[in-house]
């Protein structure tokens, strides 16, 4: 498989605290993978570095079959490139009905003058609607996502990472304040995302993260402190140390 | 697709309604081509008004729809109103120096007109010679071509640097507000070519139109503003409309996510802020002819605070909103300010409401602010029984809506 991410010796520190810490992270092309630590191991960090938010200090992220270098795009360009991202609260544009935000992040051209005169096709349309379908949000397609519950925005969001059909997903804290069965739909998605794409799922959830059944890194002040299968991983006494067992 | 879009816009229909309605009775009471009803000045008034309204959805343009507080857009306004200005004024001495030089034995020489008008024109600053900036100001072409040029290629290059930089928030506002302030500071200079605090003035005289009365004229200029207003209503509403709206929407509620959506923000608000510097500097190419002088004071930093003020009084967010703001409270500001509303004698103390007005609308505007955040323009969702989904907290009953009016007219 080949590798479509490739994070080497990336460090970043805020005011002399080292967030990240010669972090070295590879995903392939198809694949799903989780990764867990305590708080403030650096999850949320490692993710503004990939899209472009944080620049880091030294270090290199590259992307895509043609390798090129993250950290000279901005976020826009990184988006473009095809890495999308999930936040960990949901932000979806609650002013705008569901049908718009899926849209709005639809696979199109992005500059100001394409956009200004572009016309909705039907084929656009009817993506969006599948999408819709996909997340369990036909339904809601005219509401204004502001209405939406906590895991339809969640799932919204989602949705518009799909939309965007990017090579990286990034997604942080999906699980969060969800249902045991809105959970399930969840895992649903993401591992059927996986099959064509590579997925980067942040989780504290160790069920949630069991059902995923992929690869796991677990991140502890920075950097990698093991990597492996969820049963190898959790067994290393290192981890129990430092975030199981407490 | 125009059908749909109309019909998916029905406030345009409306509006232009409105607007044509209202041309038509105002000009049917003209004195110039009606019954006389309305006197010139107060037509003045009213096409001015209109051309305010314009500058006023190029401010929601950009605050209501895209999130940028600009507290500068009188600074475009301004210099919309002086590439118009130096155009008339130029005209209108050289029609003068013409005539009467005509009577001179020896026809004079171009130069010798030229000088004149130079002499005639900047003579209250000291000085004779044309600054380079009037190169074109003989011809109209070239002078309206500026109206719509300077403006936009001022808000380019300060949005550039300022977009660019990532300046967001009130930090943007505060340095708009130092543009306009830099700006006519600048102007007041009197060496800055455009005759100091002096500015230009006889504007109200069209050049070409000397046996025009001012009855007719000022319903022409009526008719011009009113013809922007629906055609920047129409534009305006356009742009926000399709998936161009849905991104400077997204912009103004949460600009990190739609840069992570892969959409380069800073062209979008650089788009939007050019487009309504352009707008704003035609505004301001129709009110000042209307009002017949421009001087730098126009262009300082509290009219542009005063646009956000009517816009916010208006409601923003929607254009509507921005022209009933702009027409209502310039309109009550006039009446208020001209010393016609009668004093209220307390006894110990007299309201005069020529210093009182300040007090009431900055008072309403808080209100606004607080009690209101739709404003005006959020009565009519009490109709049409269009209800935004609860974003920030306690939303407003209908009853805050109806007794905010109230406050405003008071
Ligand atoms: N912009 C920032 N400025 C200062 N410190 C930061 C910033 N972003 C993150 N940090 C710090 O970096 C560490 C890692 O944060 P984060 O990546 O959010 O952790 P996680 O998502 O794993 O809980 C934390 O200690 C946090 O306080
Ligand atoms: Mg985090």
């Amino acid at each position: 498989m080949n590798t479509i991410l490739e994070v080497s010796g990336v460090s970043v520190s805020f005011d002399g605290f080292k967030a990240i810490n010669n972090l070295t992270f590879t995903i392939g092309s198809a694949e799903m993978r989780a990764i867990i630590g305590p708080n403030g191991a650096g999850k949320t960090t490692f993710m503004d570095i990939v899209t472009g938010k944080t620049k880091p200090d030294e270090g290199h992220v590259v992307f895509g079959e043609k390798a090129i270098s993250l950290l000279r795009l901005n976020e826009a360009q990184i988006a473009q490139a095809g890495v999308g991202r999930k936040f960990q609260r949901p932000t979806v544009f609650e002013d705008q009905s569901v049908f718009d935000n899926l849209l709005l992040a639809l696979r199109k051209k992005r500059g100001p003058l394409a956009v200004l005169f572009y016309l909705q096709s039907r084929e656009d349309r009817a993506k969006v609607e599948q999408l819709a379908m996909e997340i369990g949000l036909k339904d809601q397609l005219e509401r204004k996502s502001g209405e939406l519950s906590h895991g339809q925005k969640q799932w919204l969001e989602i949705g518009m990472l799909l939309a965007q059909d990017p090579k990286v997903l990034l997604v942080d804290e999906p699980a969060a304040g969800m249902t045991p069965e809105e959970r399930e739909h969840t895992t649903g998605l993401l591992v059927e995302a996986a099959k064509t794409r590579a997925v980067v799922v942040v989780e504290h959830d160790m069920e949630f993260v069991r059902r995923l059944n992929c690869k796991v890194t677990v991140l502890h002040e920075g950097s990698v402190l093991a990597e492996g299968s969820l049963d190898h991983v959790t067994k290393n006494q290192e981890v129990i140390d430092v975030y199981l067992g407490r | 697709m125009p059908r749909s879009f109309i019909f998916r816009n029905p406030s345009i229909l409306v509006f232009i309604g409105c607007l044509a309605v209202f041309t038509v009775v105002v000009t049917v009471l003209s004195e110039g081509f009606g019954i006389g009803f309305l006197s010139t000045s107060f037509i003045k008034t009213l096409g001015k008004t209109l051309a305010l309204c314009l500058v006023a959805i190029s401010m929601d343009l950009v605050w209501g729809y895209c999130g940028i507080l600009s507290l500068g857009h009188f600074a475009f306004f301004g210099l919309g109103g002086y590439m118009i200005g130096m155009w008339l004024m130029y005209e209108r001495t050289r029609d003068i120096v013409v005539t009467s030089m005509a009577s001179a034995e020896i026809p004079p020489t171009q130069q010798e007109v030229k000088d004149a008008i130079g002499n005639q024109i900047f003579g209250v600053v000291g000085s004779s010679d044309f600054p380079a900036i009037w190169t074109l100001a003989g011809s109209l072409p070239a002078q309206l071509a500026l109206v719509v040029l300077v403006p936009g290629l001022l808000a380019l290059v300060f949005g550039w640097l300022a977009f660019r930089s990532r300046v967001t928030g009130v930090y943007l506002s505060i340095l708009t507000q130092a543009m306009t302030l830099a700006l006519s500071l600048y102007l007041f200079q009197n060496d800055s070519g455009l005759r100091g605090n002096n500015g230009l003035s006889g504007l109200q005289n069209l050049p070409g139109a000397n046996n025009v009365p001012q009855a007719i004229i000022s319903v022409w200029f009526l008719w011009g503003s009113a013809l922007a207003l629906g055609l920047g209503y129409v534009l305006f509403t356009w742009v926000v409309s399709g998936k161009f709206g849905s991104v400077i929407r997204g912009i103004r509620d949460d600009e990190a996510r739609v840069r992570f959506l892969g959409y380069p923000v800073e062209a979008y608000k650089l788009f939007i802020f050019v487009l309504s510097a352009v707008v704003a500097g035609i505004a301001g190419a129709l009110y000042y002819p209307q009002a017949g002088i421009i001087n730098p004071a126009e262009m300082a930093p509290i009219a542009s605070i005063y646009l956000a003020v009517w816009v916010a009084i208006g409601g923003r967010g929607r254009f509507y909103g921005a022209v009933i703001g702009a027409a209502f409270v310039s309109l009550v500001s006039t009446w208020f300010t001209s010393g016609q509303v009668p004093s209220i004698h307390l006894g110990f103390y007299t309201v005069d409401w020529v210093d009182w007005w300040q007090v009431v609308l900055g008072l309403s505007f808080v209100l606004v602010t607080l009690y209101a955040p739709r404003g005006i323009g959020g009565l009519f969702d009490l109709i049409s029984g269009r209800i935004a989904p609860n974003r920030h907290g306690a939303d407003l009953g209908p009853g805050a809506g109806s007794l905010q009016e109230k406050e405003a007219i008071e």
